[in-house]
């Protein structure tokens, strides 16, 4: 099954790290990823720009209505994600759990549309 | 369907054999049919449907040799046709292929692999909402219906529904695992198992005169899978502090009204009314629990209950090593429920002032207001510190809350036995 892991975390958090530590938060974040790879779990995966970078778009009698900022105004956003397949909940569980921003923020786990094969 | 008259025998035995079944391998059936696909649902609702066919097959043709077999078959080929007469896209046809493999096998074959506890970890699911895990395993495990459970869990048979739905919705989508945890990880995982029987259990014993049938059966089918855990997994020692915590309490029943159903305190009860092939179980279980030396809340609530029993039988007073368990049970848990019944302990070695003092901190605790056995356990400690205004108000509160008649009775008699 394919699971979308979210990782939610407050925004301005990183840009108040000093430079050591955002050093250190890449090279996890690297390493988990490799990780991930090695594994042959890996989908896809990205870091998203600051919430401050999102257009929400939706049409209202035929227009479209787009508004700058994310559809939530929250102080925890999406930062990144992870598209992974694995054989159930529990490997998708324990795949989020070791990611980085499980101890910096939340990571959401999220099946995709699809049945257990 | 009508039978004539005298085959009401025939129809009488199919229905002795379905009982049996369901009693019998109800949660091994779903368990298997569910354990492919996890739409726990569609297994349900197949082996419902067989059941059905067996109440109008078998006094026609007779028993099969192999009951389970037959319905775990003719469930098989049910689930299958529901899937391809939903035409779900989600479903592939491997999964139909997979559902097919071996159909007529089972039906031959006497040994159904028993995956009832990877079907009560998948049902107990840290992912599952904790206040439906209990109902959840009642249904399909033991097959009780949404009914019985909704009355005991004090809601609506609709809301319990719509809960339990959800659950089974969630399993299958999630992509919840059927199986059971790895070593590392199973004593957590189990703890929330043990927790959702342990709430079974606690549902069923709030009416302790066993007045309410589908109360009373629920400690029965709690104590039913309690003991299911403890053969599956002999060596768990939670499990075995579990089973052995449930028999103690179950051993007492009895004990717990008198004659007239007038409610009895431990320390009031006569032993002789004490069921001692239960207590007897219950402290095998607690001696086999230690030998593994790895301590847990169930048996040292299993422990609690076994000094409770020492103490009443012999009259030899072990306070000291009571509030002793209650110590290190809060430091496990630390629920202000095991604080009142700690302070209580405490009472019996420093004195009430003492008491209500530990109990202080539990205070602070906002369920605790609603909570009926904190109020009563403040109107007999202050009772005896000779605060009677205050007991008579406490005591006015724990009476409000309860709902047992004859707790209340015991209650209002206290009461009304302070000095003016």
């Amino acid at each position: 099954m394919q699971y979308l892991l979210m990782i939610h975390a407050e925004e301005g958090g990183w840009n108040k790290l000093a430079k050591a530590e955002q050093e250190q938060g890449m090279a996890a974040y690297n390493a988990y990823t490799e990780a991930l790879k090695k594994a042959g779990v890996l989908k896809s995966s990205n870091r998203l720009q600051p919430s401050s970078a999102s257009t929400t778009v939706r049409v209202a009698n035929g227009k479209p209505q787009v508004q700058d900022g994310p559809y939530v105004e929250s102080r925890e956003q999406i930062g990144g994600y992870y598209l992974i397949d694995v054989a159930d909940l529990d490997a998708a569980i324990s795949w989020a759990s070791r990611c980085p921003g499980a101890s910096h923020g939340v990571v959401e786990v999220r099946p995709t549309w699809s049945m257990p094969a | 369907m009508s039978l004539p008259e005298g085959d009401a025998q025939p129809r009488d035995d199919a229905r002795k054999t379905a009982d049996a079944v369901a009693r019998r391998s109800y949660g091994k059936l779903v368990a298997f049919l569910a354990a492919r696909t996890r739409d726990v649902a569609a297994a349900e609702d197949a082996l419902s449907e067989a059941f059905a066919s067996a109440l109008a097959d078998w006094p026609l043709k007779g028993c099969p040799e192999n009951p389970e077999g037959w319905l775990l078959t003719v469930a098989r080929r049910k689930v299958i046709d529901m899937y391809r007469g939903r035409r779900r896209h989600e479903i592939a046809g491997e999964q139909l292929r997979v559902l097919a493999e071996g159909l007529d096998d089972a039906a031959t074959n006497a040994k159904i692999p028993d995956q009832r506890l990877a079907l009560m970890f998948a049902c107990g699911h840290p992912a599952i909402d904790a206040g439906v895990r209990a109902p959840l395993i009642l249904q399909v495990v033991l097959g009780l219906d949404a009914k019985t459970i909704a009355s005991a869990f004090l809601t609506s048979p609709a809301a319990m529904g719509k809960r339990l739905g959800r659950a089974k919705d969630k399993i299958r989508q999630a992509g919840i695992p059927f199986s059971v945890p790895e070593r590392g990880e199973l004593p957590g995982r189990l703890d929330t198992v043990l927790d959702a029987i342990y709430a079974a259990f606690t549902e069923g014993w709030t009416d302790p005169g066993g007045t309410d049938v589908a109360r009373r059966d629920l400690t029965e089918e709690a104590m039913f899978l309690a003991r299911l855990v403890t053969e599956l997994l002999p060596t768990e020692p939670e499990a075995l502090g579990l089973l052995a915590l449930m028999l103690h309490a179950e051993a007492r029943r009895h004990a717990r009204r008198s004659r007239h159903g007038d409610y009895v305190p431990i320390a009031e009860q006569d032993p002789a009314l004490w069921d001692s092939q239960m207590i007897d179980e219950a402290e095998a279980l607690l001696r086999h629990a230690s030998a593994v030396d790895s301590i847990g809340r169930y048996q040292l609530e299993g422990a609690l209950q076994s000094a409770h029993v020492y103490r009443c039988r012999t009259g030899h007073a072990n306070w000291a090593e009571v509030v002793q368990l209650y110590d290190a049970l809060f430091a496990l848990v630390g629920s202000p429920v095991v604080a009142i019944n700690r302070a209580l302990a405490i009472a019996e070695v420093h004195g009430a002032s003492a008491a209500l003092d530990a109990m202080q901190e539990a205070a602070a605790d906002g369920r605790l207001a609603e909570y009926q056995p904190y109020w009563a356990a403040r109107a007999e400690l202050l009772a005896k510190t000779g605060a009677h205004a205050e007991a008579r108000h406490a005591y006015e509160i724990a009476i409000g809350l309860e709902r047992d008649a004859s707790v209340r009775r015991f209650l209002q008699q206290r009461q009304s036995a302070l000095a003016p």
